[in-house]
């Protein structure tokens, strides 16, 4: 058990070096969110009125309404990203090291997708005291509640970067997962618009809304922020997380990968 | 016992053959190197050797542990040096050190003595805490050696370790290279194309075409292929195999 311990700790421990001494990715995930927030949502608060909807038990400025979604926005990014490079990393570089570890590789390779959500929600927590600042302050209680439910996501949606690295060949640079993967899911979720705003707009848009697991994400954020729990959204995360991360580590094969390659 | 031992291992992607029944094995204490020119299946039989591809057919033995069977006690015994550096440049030497104990699940304590040691052996001590990118090709290659040596392996497995040295660099690290065989009973498999990494008294396996075409000490294999080692190469690695 102390192996695993020491294996675990270890790899949180180089994640958080690398973070640390990498000073501009904090930057570069913090300018993306902030930007939403700062310009994004003031030219939009004009434009959108938002109704009394829960977890919300008033009228709300539009910033307050977004900041969840982004939130879960560089939860996003990171896991993709993370779980990219995982990928790309496989058969040269630092996973072909963490590969030689003789410990079993589903540990492995859950212990690296929990170090990478640990040091995402470092950025998250980062980009809430600004937002605090810019004036969209949560009770304090909800910012505590919101961690757990941050790490669930993060967890999710690093299952699934890496589940679909694994299955997809085309997604082997960054733009493609942006175009075919991040932008869908962001904006296709309750990130930016509550989803009876979209429900107007189209059904079918709605519908596409409503399954996206994003969304879900967002809405458990969302009403941790606000000390409320929502099943609905947890149970899909939580069925989710599961699901991707057994199905990634299953289909992490560096040997497949290259087997495909060659035929 | 064998630090390693390969046996009728094949190797395939799906219609194309990269290693036919390989057989070979390196014995305690000896310097083995796999001479091959690119593209001769080393790449292939690296990714096996290191469990990035799992075994098709044959088996792989690391200090008497069966890589398929039981891959933990078999990863235990193998330290590797990649081809390419795997070192995280922007820690510090100490750094990447402790990352690989900890992923051996060895503890803080225990490492320390271990880093102390592995540093002396590589006249590292004074760089110990100087950050990676701060090396020169030569040192990085010694970090990534103490690096594989830490959890105390019976086997060090080296992916052309000189590609990127200069020559001086090059031969200092084959000689550092024979000496822990020499001194501490470490067994090595070295992979290269280059013909001068190899001396007389190795043990040379060359593999073409994902087959074994010579194994033996290197002055034997030269003898009867040929009077010297360059023209057994080139006498062994010339033609297609046949079938």
């Amino acid at each position: 058990m102390n192996a695993y311990w020491q294996c675990f700790s270890g790899i949180v421990m180089r994640e958080w070096l690398r973070f640390v001494l990498q000073r501009t990715r904090l930057l570069s995930a913090l300018v993306r969110p902030l930007l939403w927030l700062l310009v994004f949502a003031a030219g939009f608060r004009a434009a959108l009125g938002i109704a009394i909807i829960a977890p919300y038990d008033t009228y709300i400025p539009y910033e307050v309404y977004i900041v969840p979604g982004l939130a879960c926005m560089i939860l996003l990014f990171n896991g993709m990203q993370g779980s990219l490079s995982m990928v790309y990393d496989r058969e040269m570089g630092s996973m072909r090291v963490l590969l030689t570890s003789p410990l079993p590789r589903a540990f492995l390779l859950a212990s690296k997708l929990l170090a990478t959500s640990l040091i995402s929600l470092l950025q998250v927590y980062a980009f809430l005291a600004i937002a605090w600042l810019y004036g969209v302050q949560p009770p304090a209680m909800g910012l505590l509640l919101a961690l757990p439910a941050l790490l669930l996501v993060a967890l999710m949606l690093s299952a699934l970067g890496l589940l679909l690295s694994n299955a997809i060949r085309q997604l082997e640079n960054f733009a493609g997962v942006m175009n075919f993967v991040i932008f869908p899911m962001f904006f296709l979720s309750s990130a930016l618009y509550p989803l009876w705003k979209m429900l107007e707009a189209s059904p079918w848009l709605y519908w596409l809304c409503a399954v996206n697991p994003f969304t879900h994400g967002v809405e458990l954020v969302r009403f941790a922020l606000y000390g409320q729990f929502n099943l609905l959204a947890m149970t899909v995360c939580v069925g989710l997380t599961l699901l991707f991360a057994l199905l990634a580590v299953w289909t992490f094969n560096p040997q497949h990968a290259a087997l495909r390659k060659a035929n | 016992m064998n630090a390693l031992e390969v046996s009728d291992l094949s190797f395939a992607y799906g219609a194309r053959e990269a290693l036919r029944q390989i057989h070979f094995s390196v014995p305690a204490g000896h310097f083995a190197a796999l001479l091959g020119p690119n593209g001769a299946g080393k790449s292939t039989l690296i990714a096996l050797l290191t469990r990035l591809y799992d075994v098709q057919r044959g088996e792989i033995r690391v200090g008497g542990h069966s890589l398929r069977t039981s891959p933990r006690q078999a990863l235990r015994q193998l330290g590797v040096v990649f081809q390419q550096s795997t070192l995280d440049l922007d820690l510090s030497v100490e750094q990447n050190l402790r990352y690989h104990l900890a992923l051996h699940g060895i503890s803080r304590r225990q490492g320390s003595a271990r880093i102390d040691a592995e540093l002396a052996r590589q006249q590292l001590t004074e760089r110990r805490h100087e950050r990676v990118r701060n090396l020169n090709g030569g040192h990085r290659r010694r970090v990534e050696i103490a690096r594989a040596l830490l959890h105390e392996p019976r086997l060090l497995l080296l992916d052309e370790p000189s590609v990127g040295l200069d020559p001086a660099s090059r031969q200092a690290l084959g000689q550092h290279i024979r000496q822990l065989c020499n001194e501490h009973g470490i067994s090595v498999l070295w992979t290269t194309h280059l013909l001068d990494e190899v001396q007389p008294s190795d043990d040379l396996l060359i593999v073409h075409q994902g087959r074994l075409v010579a194994s033996g000490r290197a002055e034997d294999v030269s003898e009867e292929h040929g009077g010297s080692l360059g023209s057994a190469f080139h006498r062994l690695t010339a033609s297609g195999v046949a079938a």
